[in-house]
Order: structure tokens, then C-alpha cells, then sequence
């Protein structure tokens, strides 16, 4: 035990040398010194198809619109790191720390909206305790109202519609059509299917008042077996349209139980498409499920999207681009990089306020500053195999854009008091 | 070196460890492993030392965790007005209540009955978390802030070294505790009670009462565990009570070896640095991690640190360096073809055309590299088979005082 | 409101008798063997999963026979180099060595045919309506899983009770010592039973699949129930399996097809809570939502009110 004295020291030596070496060719290479992003998402379990996807997008995106034409800020490129957070509140904060201990000062994140929000909430903390090492939160996918309203923060910004943002074009597309006069509402039994089932009550009820709701059941989420004693009640209540949140699982065995029981109504949802369930819905449930996203579905015109899809599938057959607003997230992240001249977390902050970027698709995106929350076209999508030119999971299938609601009409109040940080 | 030195030495070594290692992740890890250690051994009081065998003890250290996170609101709130540093004391408490409480009824039996009982807790525990939003927060947890009440001589736990500071003072003095209660009468009877429930009521003592007195301590240390991890994390959600988190502790103390008082602190350590570290190289470490315990559970039923313990005869009888060669013998082989195996699974799992490992460059579409892959494996196993008999020799000379044959302590 | 209740027992059965398939194996290889297989659920989801491959090539009918064949196989290797490996060792390290079986068959699962939901469908032959009833259509499919329950059920209860080798597993139930001395091979009908029981537990998973889904956490999703099913029913009960599989299938079925809840109990009552009660949570709970968790609910009552289980002769 006599070692450990002596030791103590010699290996606090060797970290400063390093330190200091490292310190002296800093100022040489910080022209080339590259920009790097953590993508934390889950890689492992469950869920981690959705990860994997997203990570691949954002790697590939990073290459192909940047690091290949000499990267941003004159040089310096994106270095992309998948961490994963296992699906878990507490492993996304492991993982926050590792990144930033490794020097990385820009985060992505999005798939479930309990981690997103447990990582937004560690984050500005973090940001407000370490002022010298502050991090930024591109959230990409998790559409909790709550993320960019009650517990909005200066550091988070997000990428997608938000689920009352989605629900007013669900209910608009649904008090469009006379034949739908009795709704039923089913989801997970947590905060984000009880916001859906909450959402579409009030917001039918100012559209169209004589639309009566029939149902409004949560079930367990992951837990049920079979979705029959459900589907029965649905059919005895003689709903002529279903609106669900539901989403993994508990979706494909939801719809397969409507499809199984030759109940031919319009099923609305979020996220009934992509990673296999594209594939397993297949046939039966052509014509018969809508899903509203942002970032415009089939057919795909606009040139850009198309050769970006082509150079991302040659390189990955088996994939498809699930969540083109990684894409936007990312060219706004580099024009506001640009902008400002740095990439600094505060300065990119500043700069993505109130900046408006062209998609791939041609669209405009609109970063509002009142609450970080991104606006752009919202659209209604069917699944089919008919009139498509990208289809998903290889299947033949995909989504085609039915119903496109503009820009400036999915724009909602905000409700963020922000405190901004003073630099 | 008396128990006492080694007390010491521990102290010493948590004292001295994040000036070492001073990153943010190091220092996260090392937090992570302190709250591992109370945790797997406050499970092992139940398992190890009183033949429990529990599908649900996260519900000890989840239920504990959510109230030391309702305190810390309280606190910041100020409704309540107390030092962070006895959070985990909250989280302790009433990991106890819940374990008293559910103990009253579920120490009846040992074996299956109370198995089937955990496991049924820990199920309506769990589900009724994501039901009960107003207590528990629903799939988006219960979150604190750890910096608010009173200083704590200056510090407000802003950082992540204070927060490991006072994660590793109430770990030395939970494991101190829970190391004192083994050799106390209680601890004592609990494995009397494990060994043989019968004649520990034949002496005079009540098989469920000794049963119920390490289930509630074992709750009492749980909860403490679930206090740090509110502290560190300043959330808790639903995960930190379920079936999964039951497991894993399950796993720790297992793998670590179930017989010893430091087998668990060994489980907690080694898969904290599974959990954090592999997971960042392969996204199939949980496949890794499912051999390595079958393994564990096939080979070496009494855990790493029983590994570790076989060797005592061996050193005592000072005839280590018999193994040296053996053991080097049998690891190149082992270790070549452990490398192969993995980079086979690896390879098959391979999106891209090419597959870089270990410096390595394969092509996973081609026949070449699974050929080279497979004939490396098939060599190594084949030279194990043969180094392995002789290891066995070696094992048993070096087990064995000379000219005094027969006496063996186990076989790797 | 009748036909909620007719599909809702005819939903009940077909859960219900799907469990039995599971339960049926899992209480003969712990009543036999003392040994309270975790991985019983993952062979049911190899089933499906061996299944889907295999209707790939040949189509659904062949599958139904070879994937609970070659389920059975894998589950007989594991008894034979895993689990009488660890059987020295004591219990608690069998059921340990099963939870981590569990868990590696979960990965291993992952590892070939990927994390995301598999199309694996009913044949064709049996993708109609067997009648249709207020408008709902009851696919002969569900039919035909309820023929193979019940006749899977009849085969064992005959085999147990009518053959040879029925009455010396019987005997090894309730006597596994006296059956050894006797010189019949224990090991041998340790190993066969853990396959049979694998076995039956793939063929579930093969027919159960397409209704389903087929995904990696189909094991975990039903494993605790069937766990449940045989404490419930009692250890060596294959009667007591059957009552506790119907029991909890109707049971949750009826419990979902309610539209009862606590605001009805408290209006019976004339009790009323304010809007912002703090333990609205509870005020508001409705049957449909506390389903799921209901046999967890009735385990824990049985078994400390009933530790031998409904129709068990023995505690564990």
C-alpha cells in the first residue's frame, strides 16, 4: 500500500504534461478541430431500430451536405457519436456526461418525450452550473406541448410539430369529411396518450360539434397481449373513425386488430409507419391509415430530397430516411453555425432565433423565438402503395401526401416564459 | 492486513479515486458504482444471506428514490427545510416503511411462495406508478433540484464531484452498517435461517421474524441506495421500480458471487463498467452481458469473487507460480478465441460493406474473412482443448501440500 | 351490450386457452423438476420467430408442426447441457440460470431477425370471417386456435392419465425419488418433459404469432402471466392450469370490455371528490385500465391466503 503516495502524483504529472501539450497545439488546430454533435438516442433494446435510423440519417447527412464540400466555419466538419441511452431517463444523463466530458457541445435527442424531457431539464442546469462548458439540445422528435411551453428552456430547440400542433390538422382533416360522425379515441395510458385523447375531445368539439365521441380508452402501454376485447368495444359503439397516439407495438397490433376484425374505418394516427411497421400493415391496412407528420411524404418531387434518398439508399439498402427533419435540424444548426461566426452553444442559441432555412423539400422553416419551437407545412398521409415513388421497408408501401395544411395556419399561441441566459 | 486496515484502505481509496480520474463520466461512473454497491448488497442481505430469492426489490429502492425526490421539491418549495446530505436518510426511511409493510405479509415463506410474492409486488408496484401520476409523474418521472436548502458547509451540490463526495460517504457508512449487521445476532440467524429454517425454530427463534428483520433492512439500505440516485440524477422515474431494474440488481449481485460480503460490491462494480463502457463499442452488449452471466451461472456458481477465492489454498500454500504458466497457457488460446467468437456475432450483425476490428479490416459480404475468422476460432479452440487438462494437473498440484495427495479445493 | 359480452367470452377463451398452452408445460416442468422456468415465454416467441422463417419457404402448415419440433430440440439441449449443469448448484441457481436464459434468447432474438415487428400472417387458407355478428367478424382463425388449445388439452390429459409413461411422470410429480429408485431413467424424463413443455409452448407461439404480433418483447409481455397462471392454479395441477388460464383470460377480457370505473363506485356511494383532488388518480381509475394487472393482484391474494394455489396439492 505504500504505492499509492508516490503514484498519486506521477500520474497527476503525466495529465498535466498532457494538458500542456495538448494546450500548446490547440491554438494550431483549432481551425481544423471538428464540430461534434452526440446523438442520444436508444441503440440498444426495444426501440433502438428508431435510434439506429435517426443516427444513420444524421451521420450520412453530415457527409454528404458538409464534411464532403470542406465542412463549416472554413474547415472545421461534424463528427456525429451515437451514445445510447438505453430508453432511459437516467442513462441519457450518464451519457450527457460522457459526451461532455469527451468536449461535445451539441446534443440531439428525440425518441420519447419522458427522456427528452428529463435530458432538457439536465441540460439547462448543467448550462447553468458549468457556464464554461454549456451545451445545446436539438430535440428532434419528442412532441410533448410541454418541451417548447411550461418547461421550455433557452437551450432546447425543436424540430418537430408538437402533438397539439399535429392534433388541430388531425381534427381539421377529419371535420372535413361529413361521413365521420362518431369518433373513438384509444391510447397508451401515460401523459402523451392521455394529451392525445384530451386534444381531440376539445379540439372536435369547437370544429364540429355534432361529431359525438364514443369511446375514450387508455390501455396499458406495451402490456396488452391482444387488442380484441378493445376492437370489439370500438365496433359496438359504431365509431365510424379512430384517432390513437399509440405508437411501436401497441400500434401495428392495434391496427392489425381493426384490419382482423373487417372494421373498415380511417384509423388517425402519429406514428404508424416506418421501421417494420410499414411492412407489417401491408395490404390491410391500405387506404385506411392516415398519419400526420411534417416533411412532405410521397411523391417526392423536390430534387434535392430525391438525390439525397438515392445516395442515402445505395449506401444503406435495408434503410429508409424516417425523420427528414434531422436533415433540417441539422441545416439549421450549420447556417445559424455560420451565421454566427462560432460554435459556441449561446452564440448558435442566438442565431437560430427567428431563422428561416429551405428544406430539402423546398418548404420554408421557421424557428420561432419565443419558444424555440420549429413551424413549417404539416401534412395528412395514407398508407398505400399507389402513387408513391419511395416506398418504405422495401415493402412496396408508403405514405402519400393527401392534405397539406400551409405553414402559417399550424402556427399556435406560445406559452413559454423563457429566461434567457445572460452572457 | 486486519479488517480494520482494510476499512482504511477502502476509505482511502474512495477518497483519492476522483483525483485520479477526474472527468465529468469518470466521476458519473464512479457515483453510479456506489449506488450499485449499496443496492446489490443490500439485496444480497436478502438473498445471500437469508435465502430470499426477490423478483422485486427495486421496489425498495424506486419507492424510496420517489420520496427522496419529493423531499428535494419539498425543500426547494420550502415546505421542509434540511440539508440535501441527509436526503438519502429519506429515501432510507421509507425504503423501510415499505419494506415493513410488505414484508408483514410476504416473510411468511421462504422459496418459491416468496419469490412468486416479489415478483407479483414488484408487477403492481411498477403499474401502478404509471397509473398513480400525481405521486409518481407517469412515464416522465418525478424530478428535484439537489441545490436548493441549506448549504452544507459552503457546498451546494451543484457539482458533480460534491454529489460523488457524499455518495461515497453514505456508501462507506451503508456498507459499514450492513457489513456490522452481518456479524451481529440478527445477521447471524438470518443464515441460520437460509441454511436451515427447522432447526433455527428448534433453538428458539422465529424462522419469519428473522426473515422479516433482514427484509426490512435489506428495504431500509435499498431505499438509502434510491435517496443517492435522487440526489445524483434529480429524477426518478418509473424504470427505477420495475421488473428490469429487480433484475438487474439480481444480475450484480449473482455474477459478483452470492456467498461473499464483498461478492456483490464485485457484481455492482464490473457491471456498472459493462453498462457504461461496452455499451459504447457494440450496441449488442446486452447479448454479451446474457452470456457472460449464463456463463457465471454454469461455471462458476459461487460468482467472480468465488473465482477469485478458489485460489486461496493455492496462495497460502505459496505455490502460485505453478498456475503462472498454465494460466498464460490456456488465456492466449481463450482470449483468440473469445476475439473470434465476438467478432463473428459482430461481423453477422454488420450493416456496412466493410467491418473494421480490431484494426482489423473484414468484409462481412465475402467468404475470406468468415473463412480466416472461423479457421482462427476453430485453432484456438483447438489448442484450449488441449492446455486445458493441463491446467487441471497444474490446479491440483498447486492445491495439494506435497507428498500429501487428495486434498482439493475445487476445480476451475 | 350483448355482443360486447359474447365476443368478450369468446376473446376471454381464446386468451384464455392460448395461456393453457403455455401454462400446460410450465407446470409439468415445475412440478417435476422444482425448477420455475423464466425462459418458458422465450420459447414461445422462438416459436413464432422459427415459425416465420420457415412459413418463408414452405408456407404455414409445415411450419406448424417443424417449429414446435425444433423448439422442442433447443429445449431439450438447454435441459440437458444447461440446466443439469446447474442443478447441483441448488434452485436458486436454476432459476437464475432460466431468468438469464431468458434474457440471452431475448438478444439472440434481436440479433437475427432484427428489433423491429416481423409481417408474420396467418395462412391464407383461414383469412376469412367465421361468422359475422352486429357487424363484427369472428376470424375462423381464432377458431382454429381454439381447436388446437382443446385438443393439445385432451391429448395430455389422455397421455397423463391413460399411457405408461403418463403414470410415471405422475409419479414423478408428486414422488421424483421413489420413480428413480423404481430405475426408471429421472434424467431422461426430466430432459424429454423440458423438451415436450418447450415444445408446446413453441406451437403456441407459432399460432399465436400472426394474431399477436411477432416482436422481441412478446416474451415479456406474456412470461409473467403464465407464471402466474401456475401458482394460481396450483404446482402440478394441470386441472388447476386450465382453471387459472381461463380464469385470468376471461377475467382481464371482461375487465376491458367493462366501462365501469371508481366514479361509479363513488356515485353509488353518493361520494364526490373535487376536481383537483390529490388522489384523483385513484378516483378516476377504470376497470379496462387496472385489467393488465389484475392477475398480479390475484397472485399475491392466493398466495398469501392460498399458498398451495386454487387446485394445488402441494406448497412450492
Amino acid at each position: 500500500m505504500k504505492l499509492l503516495p508516490s503514484a498519486v502524483p506521477r500520474l497527476h504529472l503525466l495529465a498535466q504534461i498532457a494538458t500542456a501539450f495538448s494546450l500548446a497545439f490547440s491554438g494550431l488546430a483549432l481551425a481544423q478541430e471538428p464540430i461534434k454533435i452526440a446523438f442520444i438516442d436508444p441503440q440498444s433494446g426495444v426501440f433502438a431500430a428508431t435510434g439506429e435510423s435517426g443516427f444513420m440519417v444524421l451521420d450520412f447527412a453530415a457527409d454528404y451536405f458538409y464534411n464532403d464540400k470542406g465542412g463549416v466555419l472554413g474547415g472545421r466538419k461534424f463528427e456525429v457519436t451515437a451514445l445510447d441511452n438505453k430508453s432511459s431517463a437516467a442513462e441519457s444523463q450518464l451519457q450527457l456526461r460522457r459526451a461532455i466530458s469527451e468536449g461535445t457541445q451539441i446534443v440531439f435527442s428525440g425518441n420519447g418525450s419522458a427522456v427528452a424531457s428529463a435530458l432538457s431539464t439536465a441540460i439547462e442546469r448543467h448550462n447553468r452550473r458549468n457556464p464554461d462548458s454549456q451545451v445545446l439540445f436539438i430535440n428532434y422528435a419528442a412532441v410533448d406541448p410541454i418541451l417548447t411551453g411550461a418547461d421550455c428552456n433557452f437551450w432546447h430547440f425543436r424540430f418537430d410539430a408538437h402533438s397539439d400542433m399535429k392534433m388541430e390538422v388531425m381534427t381539421s382533416h377529419i371535420a372535413k369529411n361529413p361521413a365521420i360522425t362518431k369518433v373513438y379515441i384509444i391510447g397508451q395510458d401515460y401523459s402523451f396518450g392521455k394529451a392525445v385523447g384530451d386534444a381531440a375531445i376539445s379540439m372536435l368539439a369547437a370544429k364540429r360539434p355534432d361529431i359525438e365521441i364514443v369511446g375514450n380508452e387508455l390501455h396499458p402501454i406495451g402490456q396488452v397481449k391482444d387488442f380484441t376485447p378493445y376492437i370489439t368495444k370500438i365496433v359496438s359503439s359504431g365509431a365510424n373513425a379512430v384517432i390513437t397516439g399509440n405508437w411501436g407495438a401497441d400500434m401495428v397490433a392495434l391496427g392489425r386488430g381493426i384490419m382482423d376484425a373487417g372494421l373498415e374505418v380511417p384509423i388517425y394516427t402519429f406514428y404508424a409507419a416506418y421501421d417494420g411497421i410499414t411492412a407489417t400493415l401491408g395490404e390491410a391496412g391500405k387506404d385506411q391509415i392516415y398519419v400526420v407528420h411534417n416533411d412532405f411524404a410521397n411523391p417526392v418531387t423536390a430534387p434535392l430530397r430525391l438525390e439525397f434518398t438515392a445516395a442515402y439508399e445505395a449506401k444503406n439498402p435495408h434503410q429508409d430516411i424516417t425523420q427528414p427533419r434531422i436533415v433540417n435540424a441539422l441545416m439549421m444548426l450549420a447556417t445559424a453555425i455560420e451565421k454566427a461566426g462560432s460554435a459556441e452553444p449561446y452564440d448558435i442559441a442566438i442565431a437560430m432565433e427567428d431563422m428561416r432555412i429551405t428544406t430539402m423539400t423546398g418548404e420554408e422553416l421557421w424557428m420561432r423565438r419565443d419558444d424555440h419551437q420549429a413551424f413549417q407545412n404539416l401534412n395528412i398521409s395514407v398508407h398505400t402503395n399507389e402513387g408513391i415513388n419511395i416506398d418504405t421497408d422495401n415493402s412496396g408501401f408508403a405514405l402519400r401526401t393527401e392534405f397539406v395544411v400551409p405553414r402559417d395556419e399550424t402556427i399556435t399561441q406560445s406559452s413559454c416564459r423563457m429566461t434567457r441566459p445572460q452572457q | 492486513m486486519g479488517k480494520l486496515t482494510i476499512w482504511i484502505v477502502f476509505a482511502a481509496v474512495l477518497l483519492v479515486l476522483p483525483q485520479i480520474f477526474d472527468s465529468v463520466l469518470s466521476l458519473s461512473i464512479f457515483t453510479q458504482m456506489t449506488i450499485a454497491i449499496i443496492f446489490a448488497l443490500s439485496y444480497n442481505m436478502l438473498l445471500g444471506q437469508g435465502g430470499m430469492l426477490s423478483f422485486g426489490h427495486a421496489v425498495y429502492f424506486g419507492l424510496g428514490g420517489f420520496l427522496a425526490v419529493h423531499a428535494m421539491m419539498m425543500i426547494e418549495f420550502e415546505t421542509l427545510s434540511f440539508s440535501i446530505t441527509l436526503i438519502p436518510l429519506v429515501g432510507g426511511v421509507f425504503g423501510l416503511l415499505a419494506a415493513l409493510f410488505i414484508g408483514s405479509f410476504s416473510t411468511h415463506k421462504a422459496g418459491t411462495v416468496f419469490a412468486m410474492i416479489s415478483l407479483g409486488i414488484g408487477e403492481l408496484v411498477a403499474a401502478s406508478s404509471l397509473i398513480l401520476v400525481s405521486f409518481f409523474g407517469g412515464e416522465a418521472g418525478v424530478s428535484g433540484d439537489r441545490t436548493f436548502g441549506p448549504p452544507f458547509f459552503g457546498i451546494d451540490f451543484a457539482q458533480d464531484d460534491h454529489v460523488y463526495y457524499l455518495a461515497a460517504a453514505w456508501m462507506f457508512f451503508a456498507v459499514l452498517c450492513m457489513y456490522l449487521f452481518t456479524q451481529t445476532p440478527a445477521g447471524r440467524m438470518a443464515n441460520a435461517v437460509r441454511d436451515n429454517p427447522e432447526r433455527a425454530e428448534f433453538i428458539g427463534y422465529s424462522a419469519r421474524r428473522v426473515r422479516f428483520i433482514s427484509f426490512a433492512m435489506a428495504g431500509f439500505f435499498a431505499g438509502i441506495a434510491g435517496g443517492i440516485f435522487a440526489v445524483n440524477y434529480e429524477i426518478l422515474t418509473e424504470e427505477n421500480l420495475n421488473a428490469a431494474t429487480s433484475g438487474r440488481v439480481l444480475l450484480m449481485a449473482y455474477i459478483g458471487g452470492l456467498g461473499f460480503f464483498i461478492g456483490p460490491v464485485v457484481g455492482a462494480v464490473v457491471l456498472t463498467l459493462i453498462n457504461s463502457l461496452l455499451s459504447n463499442y457494440t450496441d449488442l452488449w446486452m447479448l454479451y452481458l446474457g452470456i457472460l452471466f449464463l456463463l457465471t451461472v454454469m461455471f462458476l456458481p459461487r460468482g467472480l469473487t468465488g473465482l477469485l477465492m478458489m485460489h486461496r489454498v493455492a496462495w497460502q500454500l505459496g505455490r502460485m507460480r505453478l498456475l503462472l504458466l498454465p494460466y498464460t497457457l490456456t488465456a492466449i488460446p481463450g482470449a483468440v478465441f473469445i476475439l473470434g467468437m465476438i467478432a463473428m456475432i459482430e461481423m453477422s450483425h454488420a450493416e456496412d460493406a466493410e467491418f473494421v476490428y480490431l484494426g482489423l479490416a473484414l468484409a462481412p459480404a465475402g467468404y475470406g474473412s468468415w473463412a480466416l475468422l472461423l479457421s482462427v476460432t476453430a485453432v484456438a479452440f483447438f489448442i484450449l482443448r488441449r492446455t486445458l487438462p493441463r491446467l487441471h494437473e497444474a490446479w491440483a498440484e498447486a492445491n495439494t501440500l506435497p507428498r500429501l495427495q487428495g486434498h482439493k479445493d475445487g476445480r476451475p | 351490450m350483448i355482443e360486447v359480452l359474447i365476443f368478450a367470452t369468446l376473446n376471454g377463451l381464446v386468451t384464455g386457452l392460448l395461456l393453457f398452452m403455455l401454462a400446460s408445460g410450465l407446470t409439468l416442468i415445475f412440478s417435476m423438476m422444482g425448477v420455475l422456468n423464466f425462459a418458458h415465454a422465450s420459447f414461445y416467441m422462438l416459436g413464432a420467430y422459427f415459425a416465420y422463417s420457415i412459413s418463408l419457404y414452405t408456407g404455414f402448415w409445415p411450419a406448424l408442426i417443424i417449429a414446435p419440433l425444433l423448439v422442442g430440440v433447443v429445449g431439450a439441449l438447454v435441459e440437458r447441457y444447461g440446466l443439469r449443469r446447474v442443478h447441483k448448484s441448488g434452485h436458486v441457481a436454476e432459476l437464475v440460470f432460466t431468468f438469464g436464459l431468458a434474457f440471452l434468447i431475448e438478444e439472440a432474438v434481436q440479433l437475427f431477425w432484427g428489433r423491429s415487428t416481423i409481417n408474420y400472417e396467418s395462412p391464407t387458407l383461414l383469412d376469412f370471417p367465421l361468422f359475422t355478428l352486429f357487424g363484427q367478424n369472428f376470424p375462423v382463425y381464432k377458431a382454429f386456435m381454439i381447436f388446437i388449445s382443446v385438443s393439445i388439452f385432451i391429448g395430455l390429459y389422455f397421455v397423463l392419465t391413460r399411457t405408461r409413461i403418463g403414470i410415471i411422470i405422475q409419479a414423478a410429480i408428486t414422488h421424483p425419488n421413489t420413480v428413480a429408485n423404481l430405475g426408471h431413467n429421472v434424467p431422461f424424463i426430466f430432459m424429454a418433459v423440458f423438451g415436450v413443455g418447450s415444445g408446446l409452448a413453441g406451437l403456441a407461439g407459432v399460432i399465436a404469432g400472426p394474431v399477436l404480433t411477432t416482436f422481441p418483447g412478446m416474451a415479456t409481455v406474456l412470461g409473467s402471466i403464465v407464471f402466474v397462471i401456475v401458482v394460481i392454479g396450483g404446482l402440478g395441477s394441470l386441472a388447476g392450469a386450465l382453471v387459472a388460464s381461463l380464469l385470468i383470460g376471461l377475467l382481464q377480457s371482461y375487465a376491458i370490455a367493462s366501462d365501469v370505473g371508481m366514479q361509479d363506485l363513488l356515485d353509488l356511494l353518493g361520494v364526490s371528490f373535487a376536481a383537483d383532488h390529490p388522489l384523483n388518480d385513484i378516483w378516476r381509475l377504470t376497470l379496462p385500465q387496472i385489467a393488465p394487472i389484475m392477475p398480479f393482484l390475484l397472485l399475491v391474494l392466493v398466495l398469501i391466503f392460498r399458498p398451495s394455489g386454487l387446485l394445488g396439492k402441494r406448497e412450492g
